[in-house]
């Protein structure tokens, strides 16, 4: 005999924990099976630190109303139409709920934090960040009757003609190798930490690539899926890359390794030239880009170049900066050509105009007659110490996910909804974002579709 | 690089958690660090005095052991906070009590406790260390008020000297760049983050204490110990006027002030230790500093003391039993008095310092 819960959730972040306690809620028993150990626990939900809610009115944490229209043309903008009106209008209207509904689960809110006030209208922030609200969650889910596994792999899904009926596990729980459920609940995340599996896209470069999240992100519960019928959604080959100090550890660095100094000055690749307008946009859109910027790049690796004048103008940084008195002292610590870097700094130096500096608009400060030009924020680099950080890309999530519908229902290949699959969370967040990211999102996705998934697969079980 | 290696080790933290700031909102350490970009030795044992090891932002991080980061601020916190101890005492010369403290408290207890039993023998004849004394001055049969008045105001005076040296120092060493005196209304504000310990709350849910579950009650422990501190040195304060004021001399009534002050003040005494004990023994070892363990017992041990020795007294004085227990209950408080800038007392002098230092930085980044 294997055991029989009326819901399984395979995964164990945001996602997965509101499957979890609403599942529990509609009168399912329920079993989370976590991958990672129990410090592990939740996947990306530990790095993260806000969400994105539509609001009619301002609230304690928030200081305006963000209708339900201007979510929408956000995420019209950033995913440059890539995404399902349906299910991405569905999302925004849960999501003012979501706002009331996950403080009852124990999510404590606070304001924007320091250096974020462009989010203090849209975003609420989790007081004590995203470990803190996976924290409330688990403890919820706990009270509530879930039970809760760690270290708990699976291993393979039972599926037949589109219904789900066991997961097999790595290591047996409580004398079981398999458990098996009514429905099932996939929360379970992408594949940015497999690098086998970025490698079929981006080639030996994904050797460069840091992943800025959990290690236990490797897509075999997305794999198992799609191979087992699920239709994907989502382009398999892009992911979310910001560029990230070079010397964070390769896995799990989290929000503290990112560099927004770009604009403060320039960026060179390992022969010392520049490519690209590092003046180009303000935050978040550069922020975005810059990550694959820098893939492109040879050996996957760039230098942020600035001098002294500007060390304060950004938030302080975990690694600090590495300097030299002179250009070619610089260059030498960064093992670049100091010819180049000092015909490089001079060529750029030369051609910045006048101008006001001011980094919180596209200011007037740009260079002539040099390319590629930097067309905002451009000042001479030339009092000592000069600074630089390494920066690599920072792998933060992938779009391949599985197909669902507005209940949260995974869709076979052929079209037909599954009887009784549910995915929620960045393994389905490629329905709502097919490219592109907006500050607090995934975790919209995350919270939205694990309620709807959870309620959805308990009401399947109950009936 | 700093003096010492804590102190290194918490300059690596703050380096780590100012480029994160999830904890900001959690209590005052966090929003004082985002008001710096470098950190000198002061802005460290500032931040280790702010701190009041509630433990959430160890249970929130996301890069707390067993992550590569290790980031255990509450574990560093307490280590720096007392090295500062010893870092800032006065006379210099006795910063070695913070060594060994729980054995310094204890032995220091112990002579003083014995020098009273010895002192009232050697002086009193047994008829009268034994005998049943009920009248108004009673105690003075024992040991004449003024040399009790002479003896106490001696030792507290020197306490008090020793405690103001000592957080001079200190004031001094976090003042920069901002310095400057103390204004009023910092000084009220830290009066009341210090009274109801606004920042032992772990933001808001409750502090963490033996698991991931915010289920502390060292708040309520620590109200009813200090509160009750409070309420005896109300007690002895009122009664030093019944005496020199209204002529009216010790033991007074059961409803008289200062006895009904004192055994409120003494009862929370005894429990709120107890509780704080408790507390620390099922603490998470990984939030505690454990070489502090003597520090912490030592002084939860002599209120403690000082507490049951005061209500054993007020129940026993009609008995024979008052003359060696008046003898006791001055020891425990004479002890306490002389070891309080050498002890876990301090904590509570540097962590108002520290609020009141919070509370001006936070009014002059209100107006700038």
């Amino acid at each position: 005999m294997s055991s029989k819960y009326d819901v399984l959730v395979i995964g164990g972040g945001n996602a997965a924990l509101c499957a979890a306690i609403a599942a529990r809620r509609g009168g399912a028993s329920v079993l989370v099976l976590e991958g990672a150990p129990k410090f592990y626990r939740g996947g990306n939900t530990r790095h993260t630190r806000n969400m994105r809610c539509a609001h009619d009115a301002a609230t304690e944490i928030l200081t305006g109303p963000y209708t339900e229209e201007e979510f929408w043309e956000d995420l019209l903008r950033v995913t440059g139409g890539k995404t399902d009106e349906v299910l991405a209008r569905h999302m925004i209207r849960e999501s003012k709920d979501i706002l009331n509904w996950i403080v009852e689960q124990g999510v404590r809110w606070q304001p924007s934090l320091g250096g974020t006030l462009s989010l203090g209208r849209t975003n609420s922030f989790f007081l004590g960040g995203g470990r803190a609200m996976l924290n409330a969650l688990y403890l919820t889910a706990e009270r509530l009757g879930v039970d809760v596994e760690y270290d708990a792999e699976v291993t393979d899904l039972v599926i037949e003609d589109g219904m789900f009926l066991a997961a097999r596990l790595k290591r047996p729980i409580r004398g079981e190798t398999e458990i098996r459920a009514t429905s099932l609940v996939a929360a379970a995340g992408g594949f940015e930490a497999n690098i086998e599996w970025l490698k079929q896209y981006w080639g030996e470069a994904a050797d460069n690539f840091l992943i800025r999240g959990t290690p236990y992100n490797r897509g075999s519960i997305l794999k198992m899926l799609l191979d087992k019928g699920v239709q994907e959604v989502g382009d398999p080959t892009q992911c979310h890359a910001v560029a990230i100090d070079a010397r964070a550890p390769k896995f799990d660095g989290g929000i503290i390794t990112r560099h927004d100094s770009v604009v403060f000055g320039i960026v060179v690749n390992k022969h010392a030239q520049r490519f690209y307008d590092e003046g180009e946009d303000i935050w978040p859109k550069r922020y975005a880009i810059w990550g694959r910027l820098v893939a492109a790049q040879p050996d996957q690796i760039a230098y942020i170049i600035f001098d002294s004048t500007v060390v304060t103008s950004f938030m302080p940084t975990l690694f600090p900066p590495i300097a030299g008195q002179t250009v070619a002292e610089l260059a030498g610590k960064l093992e670049l050509d100091p010819a180049a870097l000092e015909k490089t700094i001079t060529e750029f130096n030369a051609a910045v105009r006048p101008g006001t500096f001011d980094h919180t608009i596209l200011d007037d400060c740009v260079t002539e007659d040099i390319t590629p030009p930097k067309t905002h924020w451009a000042r001479k680099i030339e009092t000592p110490p000069y600074l630089a950080y390494p920066v690599r890309p920072g792998i933060t999530f992938t779009y391949l996910g599985t197909r669902v519908n507005k209940e949260a229902r995974m869709l076979m290949a052929n079209g037909k909804p599954s009887a009784n699959m549910f995915a929620a969370g960045e393994i389905m967040a490629g329905n709502v974002l097919g490219k592109g990211y907006a500050a607090g999102m995934g975790m919209t996705i995350g919270s939205v579709f694990g309620r709807i998934a959870g309620r959805e697969a308990a009401r399947h079980a109950k009936n | 690089m700093h003096g010492t290696r804590i102190l290194d080790e918490a300059d690596r933290l703050m380096t780590v958690c100012n480029s994160c700031r999830y904890c900001e909102g959690l209590c005052a350490v966090f929003p004082a660090m985002e008001m710096r970009r470098a950190f000198s030795d002061g802005d460290l044992n500032y931040l280790a005095n702010l701190c009041h090891a509630c433990g959430a932002c160890y249970v929130d991080c996301q890069f707390s052991p067993p992550h590569e980061f290790n980031v255990n601020v509450p574990k560093t916190l307490a280590v720096a906070r007392a090295e500062s101890y010893a870092a800032y005492a006065w006379p210099g010369a006795l910063s070695g009590a913070f060594a060994r403290n729980g054995l310094v408290i204890s032995i220091i207890a112990a002579f003083s406790m014995a020098a009273f039993i010895l002192g009232f023998a050697a002086l009193n004849d047994r008829s009268v260390l034994f005998g049943v004394h009920t009248d108004p001055g009673a105690f003075y049969r024992l040991m004449p008020h003024n040399a009790m008045a002479v003896l106490f105001s001696a030792a507290f005076l020197y306490a008090v000297l020793a405690l103001v040296m000592s957080v001079r120092a200190f004031w001094r060493d976090i003042g920069t760049p901002i310095g400057g005196r103390a204004d009023g209304g910092s000084i009220f504000q830290a009066i009341r983050d210090a009274g109801e310990l606004r920042y032992l709350h772990g933001g808001g849910v409750g502090c963490y204490n033996e698991d991931d579950k915010p289920t502390d009650r060292r708040k309520l422990y620590h109200h009813l110990t200090f509160y009750g501190f409070i309420l005896c040195f109300a007690a002895t304060s009122v009664a030093t006027l019944y005496h020199y004021l209204l002529g009216r001399e010790a033991p007074y009534p059961w409803w008289d002030l200062p006895v009904v002050l004192g055994t409120l003040g003494g009862i929370g005494l005894m429990i709120g230790p107890i509780g704080l004990f408790a507390a620390k023994m099922r603490r998470d070892p990984a939030l505690l500093d454990e070489t502090r363990y003597g520090m912490d017992v030592g002084f939860i041990a002599m209120l403690f003391l000082t507490g049951l020795t005061g209500m054993l007294l007020l129940i026993l004085r009609e008995t024979a039993a008052m003359g060696p227990l008046l003898a006791l209950h001055l020891g425990a408080v004479f002890a306490l008095f002389i070891t309080m800038p050498y002890g876990k007392f301090v904590h509570g002098i540097y962590r108002f310092a520290a609020l009141v230092r919070y509370a001006q930085e936070r009014r002059s980044e209100a107006v700038a």
